[in-house]
């Protein structure tokens, strides 16, 4: 077996690890060079983890210290988000965002983010108590003032993961899924050696983005090259509330408290789809694998939101969850280069969404050395448009429909879903195999009934594109399958 | 210039939905003279939630006799199949406008317009989920609602679980507790947040107490574990202000939950349109004729509010269709508020009361539809105008899970307008 595995799957010039955001993105940029690319991912779907569990939010970058890689990437990032968002046919809205002081002791505090904000070059602007609830009604009372971020905004964090994928696969990037890498070790002849636990990859260079493990992962490597390291990822858990789209009036920007030590704070946010999240808690956990949710934390949650929006409809929930920020123990992005050929892109916290596109560039950049960086000519940055039945006028969407009858057959009622936008979901590259990666690219799921209505048909629908049994469709990882055998044991169907 | 894609179509009633409520309505609509109707229907088959109810127990009180769910809808839909109906299948209502502009989108139709004159809306229920009641803990696949399962189970036929627990004594719990077990699955209980039951009394003794599955009052299910499928919940015991006992806590090892905890009629159609809501029910606001806050536009079944009995879906559906027939016909109603009205109001003990709006003037009958707020025993309903009593109806017993009918002729009522309330009282 090992001498097998010694053979070499294949050889690339850079392996990346992780296709969450950050690895997506690092990929699609690094697929503007002729490079022999290979993004590998432990899980089944792309950007499960941190990148599937977060605020979703485009932040301006008024937080981060000034000077810090943060506020950086995040100012860099944001500036990057239109552009990138447009070429990849992600849903993006610059919607903008308050910070408010709900107390007179934060009022100096509102000033301080204005000082910082323009020095990491954010344009703010404190509006007054009256300005601030013109804009907002549904506003507390109790607003002293709040900082207007223009340039903040909102995004589909799940399309975008899953866009930057599939751009990058378009423009012949390697993506292997269910694929976990044990071993990051220098080969002889140069370059690294990725053992997975399928085989073993020749390359010349090697990005960690590894998330949540991308401390471990960095140590080893370092320790195979006589370099030892201490990188140490503590999860961070933030948990969320999701309200139905009752109501696109409710609230028109982010709003957030003031940024305590633990984070932003709570914020409560339209999304992309006109749901409003809320949330998110910070408390450390040992566990990399804790997604639960507790009843006292959302409780807090939800206290903290409502001293910034009072009427927050608590009838209108309808899901909670939790997400881990790869908090790295000094508190800083880390986007190194500690040894030739290898690059850690660790500790991607908030903002690390907003910043991925900036952390992808700076990648490249660090392997300029490595790499021969050698322009692709045939780089496509766009992605196919995605249709998006439900915002098309009546009769475009009709006109649309009569070419294309499968857009016709609506399978999910809550978000007006069609089962062509869901077969197209699974039949682009690195399209969705399971009814969660279904749900995140298109949505049916994602509303009032939770995919009460819709997940039989969505099931059928995988098994028929991928040519399985419904029994073996999974609802998210491996080992998740929602149904058992079939009754009486006949397969009569 | 190139032709409109979007095909309009004009008709006298649009219904959306053909479950007991639509089917119902629509057949009431055309035997009074309504002309041309058009039904439609989300799914391929009409017959909506009756067709993965496979159990008996329907039609005991509109057919004398005891059918299955799908036996119900063959009959439901036998009798709408009347002179001027067009039953579409496969159609997604997308909108409905305030000129009564419908439009819907399949795969068979493409996208359409239908216009009407009038409009009954008979779109169902939706069932509350674990994001809606906020159970806490991990997210495993094995969680669904009971209406799911029994999707699963009844129209695909797939197992969905071996050691199952099911949270909620709604009817559809108890019905899927019994068809589990009948599968080989084991069903390790059913907890009610609740001291009392939420399902028919028959629905206990015939789907746990006949299979020695235990019911958990005053329980709930406060943490759910497990990485990839369900492994264990914990259930605990709550108090009268339903908050945990402590020390009360057991463990399941199961790998399916089950949830059967309510229902919630499904309005989107209707709340897009700026259609009010009851406060109480999740339906709409409507008068005895069923219409809605907008003229012409009605509603009926558990898209109005939640029934326990298909039966009475039925009645309620037909009472729309003929509001319909009148509406259409030439005797417009009115929209709540123009004229003289009585609103309604749920007193002591009661949950909820419809319709919430009475034209006195109107109809010779009321129906009062209305469920209590817990169980009670030998108790007296009073039924008062502007704090005046005009009715006193004796009950054996009342039961939240039982919605309760009540007549009400219009010479009972002493004035055109005020308020009407009715309250429980031990007597």
């Amino acid at each position: 077996m090992g001498s097998e595995k010694q053979k070499y799957s294949d050889v690339y010039d850079c392996v990346i690890i992780g296709a969450g955001v950050i690895g997506a993105a690092a990929a699609r940029t690094l697929s503007r060079y002729r490079l022999r690319l290979l993004l590998l991912e432990r899980e089944n779907d792309v950007g499960l983890i941190t990148s599937a569990a977060n605020s979703a939010i485009v932040h301006s970058g008024y937080d981060p210290t000034p000077g810090s890689l943060k506020a950086k990437m995040n100012v860099a990032g944001n500036r990057l988000f239109p552009e990138f968002c447009r070429q990849l046919d992600v849903d993006l809205k610059m919607i903008g965002s308050l910070t408010l002081a709900t107390d007179d002791d934060q009022i100096p505090v509102i000033e301080e983010l204005a000082v910082r904000a323009a020095q990491n070059g954010v344009p703010v602007e404190i509006l007054s108590r009256d300005a601030v609830l013109r804009r907002e009604p549904n506003l507390t009372p109790e607003v002293r003032c709040a900082l207007f971020a223009p340039t903040a905004g909102i995004v589909n964090p799940f399309e975008l993961t899953a866009a930057l994928a599939e751009n990058a696969v378009q423009n012949g990037v390697a993506l292997r899924l269910n694929e976990e890498v044990t071993r990051i070790a220098p080969h002889p002849d140069g370059g690294y050696a990725v053992t997975t636990d399928r085989g073993v990859y020749r390359t010349l260079a090697v990005i960690n983005a590894a998330g949540l493990h991308a401390d471990t992962l960095a140590n080893n490597a370092l320790a195979e090259l006589g370099k030892p390291a201490d990188y140490e990822i503590r999860p961070r858990k933030g948990e969320y509330f999701v309200l139905d789209h009752f109501d696109p009036e409710f609230l028109h920007h982010t709003i957030f408290t003031v940024p305590t030590e633990k984070g932003k704070g709570i914020l409560v946010s339209p999304t992309t789809h006109g749901n409003y999240l809320v949330g998110p808690s910070a408390e450390f956990t040992d566990r990399k694998d804790d997604f639960a949710t507790t009843d006292e934390t959302l409780a807090q949650v939800l206290a903290s939101a409502q001293k910034l929006v009072p009427s927050i409809p608590t009838r209108q929930i309808i899901r909670q969850f939790a997400g881990l920020r790869a908090v790295e123990k000094r508190g800083e992005f880390v986007i190194d280069r500690p040894a030739p050929g290898l690059v850690n892109l660790l500790g991607i916290q908030s903002p690390g969404l907003t910043a991925c596109f900036a952390i992808a560039e700076k990648a490249a950049a660090l392997l300029r050395e490595d790499l021969p960086l050698e322009e692709n000519p045939d780089f496509n940055p766009v992605c196919p448009p995605r249709v998006r039945l439900h915002r098309m006028a009546p009769d475009e969407r009709a006109k649309f429909v009569a070419e294309h009858p499968s857009y016709g057959r609506i399978v999910c009622r809550c978000e007006d879903v069609s089962e062509g936008e869901i077969v197209d979901a699974i039949r682009r590259p690195s399209g969705a195999t399971t009814v969660d990666g279904v749900k995140k690219r298109t949505r049916p799921g994602f509303g009032k009934c939770q995919g009460g209505f819709c997940q039989p048909q969505v099931v059928k629908i995988l098994a028929r594109e991928l040519g399985r049994k419904p029994e073996e469709i999974p609802l998210k990882s491996p080992g998740t399958e929602i149904l058992l055998e079939k009754i009486g044991g006949a397969d009569g169907g | 210039m190139a032709a409109d894609p979007l095909r309009t179509e004009t008709f006298d009633l649009v219904i959306i939905g053909a479950g007991s409520a639509g089917l119902a309505a629509a057949g009431a609509a055309a035997e009074a003279g309504v002309g041309r109707i058009l039904v439609l229907e989300k799914e391929d088959f009409p017959g909506g939630i009756l067709l993965q109810c496979v159990h008996n127990g329907f039609g005991l009180h509109r057919y004398k006799e005891e059918l299955t769910g799908p036996e119900y809808a063959e009959r439901a839909l036998i009798e709408s199949r009347k002179t001027g109906i067009d039953l579409r299948c496969g159609a997604m209502v997308l909108k409905i406008t305030p000129e009564k502009e419908i439009y819907y989108s399949g795969e068979k139709y493409g996208c359409r317009r239908a216009r009407a004159k009038a409009v009954i809306c008979a779109t169902g229920a939706d069932e509350r989920t674990r994001g809606a009641i906020r159970i806490p803990g991990d997210r495993p696949a094995g969680v669904m609602t009971a209406g799911l399962a029994q999707h699963y189970m009844n129209l695909d036929g797939y197992m969905v679980g071996r050691r199952v627990f099911i949270l909620g004594s709604g009817d559809i719990g108890l019905i899927m507790a019994r068809r589990v077990t009948l599968e080989g699955g084991k069903v390790l209980g059913v907890a009610e947040l609740m001291p009392y039951s939420n399902g028919l009394a028959r629905n206990i003794a015939q789907c746990l107490n006949d299979f020695d599955i235990p019911l958990y009052l005053s329980h709930t299910v406060r943490e759910i574990r497990g990485k990839k499928r369900l492994e264990q919940i914990v259930l605990s015991q709550v108090d009268g202000n339903f908050a945990f006992v402590p020390g009360t806590e057991k463990t399941f090892d199961v790998d399916t939950l089950l949830l059967s905890v309510g229902l919630i009629p499904s309005n989107r159609l209707l709340t897009d349109l700026g259609v009010r809501l009851h406060p109480k029910t999740g339906g709409p606001i409507v008068d005895e004729t069923l219409q809605t806050s907008i003229p012409g536009i009605f509603s009926c079944g558990n898209s109005l509010h939640v029934h326990d009995l298909a039966d009475f879906v039925s009645s309620e559906g037909e009472n729309a269709g003929r509001s319909a027939a009148k509406y259409i016909l030439g005797e417009p109603g009115t929209p709540p508020g123009d004229s003289p009205v009585i609103r309604t109001e749920p007193g002591e003990g009661i949950g909820y009361l419809l319709p919430s709006v009475l034209h006195a003037d109107r109809a010779a009958e009321f129906l009062l539809k209305f469920r209590v707020r817990k169980p009670y025993r030998g108790v007296v309903l009073l039924l008062k105008q502007n704090g005046g009593l005009i009715k006193k109806v004796k009950k054996p017993y009342l039961l939240p899970a039982e919605m309760e009918n009540l007549r009400l002729k219009r010479d009972e009522l002493p004035e055109p307008s005020g308020t009407l309330t009715l309250e429980v009282t031990d007597e």
